[in-house]
C-alpha cells in the first residue's frame, strides 16, 4: 500500500496498541495532523501547553501500564514538553514523543522553529532518534516503544523532519519480524548463586525490612511481595511511588519512608539488620545522610538497572533483574517466621507517635489540609485514582490518602514538578475512564497548568480537583520557616477567584472554608456530572511533619511541635 | 588512578556526543578520547581515558550500558596492554639546532615526514610518557606546533576483546 511518511507513523501507533495520544499541532507536524483523519481509533486530546501533552501521556502511561504518546511541533512546540519529558525520565515511566523536526535539507541551518530536539533531550531520554528520511520511520518506531516499555522503562523521543512525514513509500508493509538491537539488552539475569546468598541474608534476619519501590509496580510483582512479606513476617516501608505495592492497610504495610515518611518507618529503617531494597532506588529523599543511614543492616538490593546498584548506597548483595523473576525464585526458599519481637518493637514505636498526629486534633474551626485529604480518602473508594501536584499537599496527600491497590497513585517523585497534578490526572482518567479520579494540587501549582481546565471541558471528561490553597507556596514557605528565619520572600501568593475560574470554564467551582463543609463538598463533586473544582482554603502556616531536613540523619525528625498545636505559628 | 577503557559502539550519528554527553553529566573528566572504525562493520571503537578510582569506573560502565547504542565496555587497566600516543610535531630549523633536533629524532626512534628549509615535521609513536618525554627535549629547540591523537590501547596476546554475543553475532531481539 502507498503510505506517506505522516501515514506510517499512525500506521506505527495502531500497531503498538495506542488508543490516545496528546499533542499540540504546528507548522512541522501538519502532515502528521493532516493524515490523523485515517486512523479514527486513535483519540487526540487537544491540550492547551505542549507541557500538559507531555504529563497526561505520562499520566495514562502510569496508570494503565502501557506506552503514552504525546506529539508536538518542531522548535517551541518540542521545548514545552522538556520539563514533562524530565519528568518522565526521573520516574521511568515509558511514555513516546513524537516531535516534528524542520526539513531534512534545513537542519543546521538555524530555519525557522529549528531545534536540536535530540541533542537537548539526550540527558533525560532514555534513547532518542533524529529520523530524515521516510524508511526510517517504522523502524525507530517499533524500537522507541520497545526501548520505551522494556528493561527499566523510560522515554523515548522520536524526532521526524517534515520531509520525511511527507514522502512516499509505494508498496509499504508493517514489518512484524523480530529486530536488531545490538547495543540493548535489557534483560539480564542474576546468578543462581547470589539468590542463595541473598536468602541466607533473609533467614537469618532477626530484624528484616522491605524497601519497596516503584519498580515492584514495574514489574506487576505485587503478588510475589505479598507472599514474601507474609511467609517472612517480614515488614515492608515503601517509596513515595512505591504506594500501592501492598494495601496501605495491611498488617504489614508500614507506610512511607524518608523526609516526611512516617516516625516508626524511619526508626524501623535505622535499626534493621537487613534492608530489602526492591525496585527503589535509595534517592536522597529517602535515605538522609548516607553516612547514618541504616549502618546496622545488611543490604540487598534487586533492580533492572546495573547501575543502580552500589550507587547512592552500598551494598551486600546486588540482584539484576527483573523483580518478579527474582521474587518468584526467593519465595520458595525463604522460611516462614514469625519475627514476633521486631513487629512488635514497630508497632510500639508506631503507637507512640501516632499521639502527636493532627488527625487527632478535634475540629477547632480551623480547616487543615491532613482533614481535607483524609476525609478526601474516607470518602472515596479503593478504586479511585489520586494524582498530585507538588509541594506540602503531595506529602499531606501520601501521608493521609491511604493507597490499597496498584496504579491508584499518581505523583512527580524523582524530578518534583510542579504542574504535574491536572494533566497528569486528565491521562489518568483516560487510562481508566470508568474510575473516579482526583488530582490534589497547591494553589501554585495548580495554576501553572491551569489552562488545562479547558482542555478538560472540552473533552468532557470528569476529573475533580482539591485545591488545596494556603496562599503560599507551602512547602517553599515551609524552609523559609525552619531554615530562613521566617523571611517570606517570594512564596506569599495571591491566586485568582478558583471557584469563578471553573466558572469561566464552564465547570463547577465549590469552596470550602471550614471543616464540618468538607464531606459535603467531596460529595457534591461526586454527584455532578462534569469536572469539579475545589477550592479548599486551608491554614496558611501549617508544616508537614515529620521532616528529615536535607542531609540530616534519617532519625533525626523534626516532629510537629505539640500534639495539640493550634497553629505552628505559635510554636 | 587512570583508568583505559575501551568502548564498542554502533557507527551512528550522534554516538560520540551520547558518550561525551554521559561523561560530562555524571561528572567524569576524559583525559583523552579517540574513536575509530573497527574491522566489523558498524562498530566503531573508542579508547577512553579516565580518572578514578575503581568504584567509579564501575559505576561509569554501568551507566555507559545504558546507552542504547554501546555494544562492549572493557576496562584495560589491570590488563596486560599495548597503549600507543601518536604525535606530529613542528618544529623550526631556522637556529643553530638543526643538527641537535635530527640526533634526537634518531634516539627516540621518531620519523622526520616533512621538511623545508625552515622546518621538520616530526612523527612520533610510542606510550605517553615517551612521547611526553620526546616533547621536553624538543622544547628548548622551537617547536612551532604538535598535535597528539591521545592513547588507543589493545590487550596483549591471541585474545580478541569482542564478546561473541556483543558484536560480531546479531542479536535477535524480540518484541515482547
Ligand atoms: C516547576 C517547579 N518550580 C519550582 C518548584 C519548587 N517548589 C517545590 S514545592 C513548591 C511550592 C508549591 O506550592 P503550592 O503549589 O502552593 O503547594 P503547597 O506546597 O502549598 O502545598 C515549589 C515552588 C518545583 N518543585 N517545581
Amino acid at each position: 500500500m502507498k503510505r506517506s511518511g505522516a501515514q506510517i507513523v499512525w500506521e506505527c501507533l495502531v500497531r503498538e496498541g495506542v488508543e490516545v495520544v496528546f499533542g499540540y499541532p504546528g507548522g512541522a507536524n501538519l502532515p502528521i495532523y493532516d493524515a490523523m483523519r485515517g486512523y479514527p481509533s486513535i483519540h487526540h486530546v487537544l491540550t492547551r501547553h505542549e507541557q500538559g501533552a507531555a504529563h497526561m501521556a505520562d499520566g495514562y502511561a502510569r496508570v494503565s501500564g502501557k506506552v503514552g504518546v504525546a506529539i508536538a511541533t518542531s522548535g517551541p512546540g518540542a521545548t514545552n514538553l522538556v520539563t514533562g519529558i524530565a519528568t518522565a525520565h526521573m520516574d521511568s515511566v515509558p511514555v513516546v514523543f513524537i516531535t516534528a523536526q524542520v526539513s531534512s535539507k534545513l537542519i543546521g541551518y538555524d530555519a525557522f522553529q529549528e531545534t536540536d530536539m535530540t541533542g537537548i533531550t539526550i540527558p533525560i531520554t532514555k534513547h532518542n532518534f533524529l529520523v530524515t528520511d521516510v524508511y526510517e520511520i517504522m523502524p525507530a518506531l517499533r524500537e522507541a516503544f520497545y526501548i520505551a516499555r522494556s528493561g527499566r522503562p523510560g522515554p523515548v523521543l522520536v524526532d521526524i523532519a517534515k520531509d520525511a512525514q511527507q514522502a512516499l513509500i509505494d508498496n509499504w508493509e508493517y514489518d512484524h519480524s523480530p529486530f536488531k538491537m545490538r547495543g540493548y539488552r535489557p534483560n539480564m539475569r542474576p546468578a543462581p548463586s547470589s539468590i542463595h546468598d541473598a536468602v541466607d541474608l533473609i533467614n537469618h534476619s532477626k530484624r528484616p525490612l522491605i524497601l519497596a519501590g516503584h519498580g515492584i509496580l514495574m514489574s506487576n510483582a505485587m503478588e510475589e511481595l505479598r507472599v514474601i512479606t507474609e511467609k517472612g513476617n517480614i515488614p515492608v516501608a515503601i517509596t513515595i511511588l512505591g504506594k500501592g505495592v501492598l494495601p496501605a492497610n495491611h498488617r504489614l504495610n508500614l507506610g512511607m519512608m524518608g523526609m516526611h515518611g512516617e516516625a516508626w518507618v524511619n526508626n524501623a529503617i535505622q535499626e534493621a539488620d537487613l534492608l530489602l531494597a526492591f525496585g527503589m532506588r535509595f534517592d536522597d529523599r529517602v535515605t538522609g545522610n548516607l553516612n547514618t543511614y541504616a549502618v546496622n543492616a545488611k543490604k540487598v538490593h534487586i533492580d533492572i538497572d546495573p547501575s543502580e546498584i552500589n550507587k547512592n548506597v552500598k551494598v551486600d548483595i546486588g540482584l539484576v533483574g527483573d523483580l518478579k523473576e527474582i521474587l518468584g525464585q526467593l519465595l520458595p526458599l525463604v522460611e516462614t517466621q514469625n519475627r514476633v519481637d521486631w513487629t512488635d518493637h514497630i508497632a510500639e514505636m508506631k503507637g507512640n507517635v501516632s499521639v502527636r498526629d493532627i488527625q487527632n486534633l478535634p475540629d477547632n474551626g480551623h480547616l487543615y489540609a491532613a482533614h481535607v485529604i483524609n476525609d478526601l480518602w474516607r470518602f472515596t473508594s479503593t478504586d479511585t485514582v489520586i494524582t498530585t501536584d507538588v509541594g506540602q499537599h503531595q506529602m499531606w496527600a501520601a501521608q493521609y490518602y491511604h493507597i490499597d491497590k496498584p496504579h491508584k497513585w499518581v505523583t512527580s517523585g524523582g524530578l518534583g514538578t510542579m504542574g504535574f497534578g491536572l494533566p497528569s490526572a486528565i491521562g489518568a482518567k483516560f487510562a481508566t475512564p470508568m474510575s473516579e479520579v482526583w488530582t490534589i494540587a497547591g494553589d501554585g501549582g495548580f495554576q501553572m497548568t491551569a489552562a488545562e481546565l479547558s482542555t478538560l471541558a472540552q473533552e468532557g471528561i470528569k476529573v475533580n480537583i482539591a485545591v488545596i490553597n494556603n496562599g503560599f507556596l507551602g512547602m517553599v514557605r515551609q524552609w523559609q520557616e525552619f531554615f530562613y528565619d521566617k523571611n517570606y520572600a517570594a512564596t506569599p501568593m495571591k491566586s485568582p477567584d478558583f471557584v469563578k475560574l471553573a466558572d469561566a470554564h464552564g465547570l463547577k467551582g465549590i469552596r470550602v472554608t471550614q471543616r464540618s463543609q468538607v464531606e459535603a463538598a467531596i460529595r457534591e463533586a461526586q454527584a455532578t456530572e462534569g469536572s469539579v473544582v475545589i477550592d479548599f482554603k486551608v491554614e496558611q502556616e501549617d508544616s508537614v511533619y515529620p521532616m528529615v531536613a536535607s542531609g540530616s540523619d534519617l532519625q533525626d525528625m523534626i516532629r510537629r511541635p505539640r500534639v495539640l498545636v493550634e497553629t505552628p505559628k505559635d510554636s | 588512578m587512570l583508568h583505559t577503557l575501551v568502548i564498542l559502539v554502533e557507527d551512528l550519528p550522534g554516538v560520540l556526543n551520547r558518550v561525551a554527553s554521559l561523561f560530562r553529566r555524571r561528572t567524569f573528566n576524559i583525559e583523552s578520547l579517540t574513536v575509530g572504525h573497527t574491522d566489523v562493520d558498524g562498530i566503531s571503537r573508542m579508547t577512553v581515558t579516565v580518572e578514578g578510582d575503581d568504584h567509579h569506573i564501575d559505576r561509569l560502565t554501568h551507566y555507559l550500558y545504558k546507552l542504547v547504542n554501546i555494544i562492549q565496555i572493557e576496562d584495560l587497566t589491570y590488563k596486560q596492554v599495548v597503549k600507543r600516543d601518536l604525535a606530529l610535531i613542528k618544529v623550526s630549523t631556522v637556529s643553530d639546532k638543526r643538527s641537535e633536533i635530527f640526533q634526537m629524532v634518531e634516539v627516540f626512534r621518531a620519523r622526520i615526514i616533512d621538511v623545508t628549509n625552515q622546518s621538520v615535521i616530526v612523527e612520533i609513536t610510542g606510550d605517553i610518557e615517551k612521547i611526553d618525554g620526546f616533547v621536553e627535549v624538543l622544547k628548548p629547540l622551537g617547536i612551532i606546533e604538535m598535535v597528539r591523537t591521545g592513547s588507543v590501547a589493545m590487550e596483549r596476546g591471541p585474545d580478541s576483546l569482542f564478546h561473541a554475543e556483543n558484536g560480531y553475532q546479531e542479536l535477535t531481539q524480540s518484541m515482547n
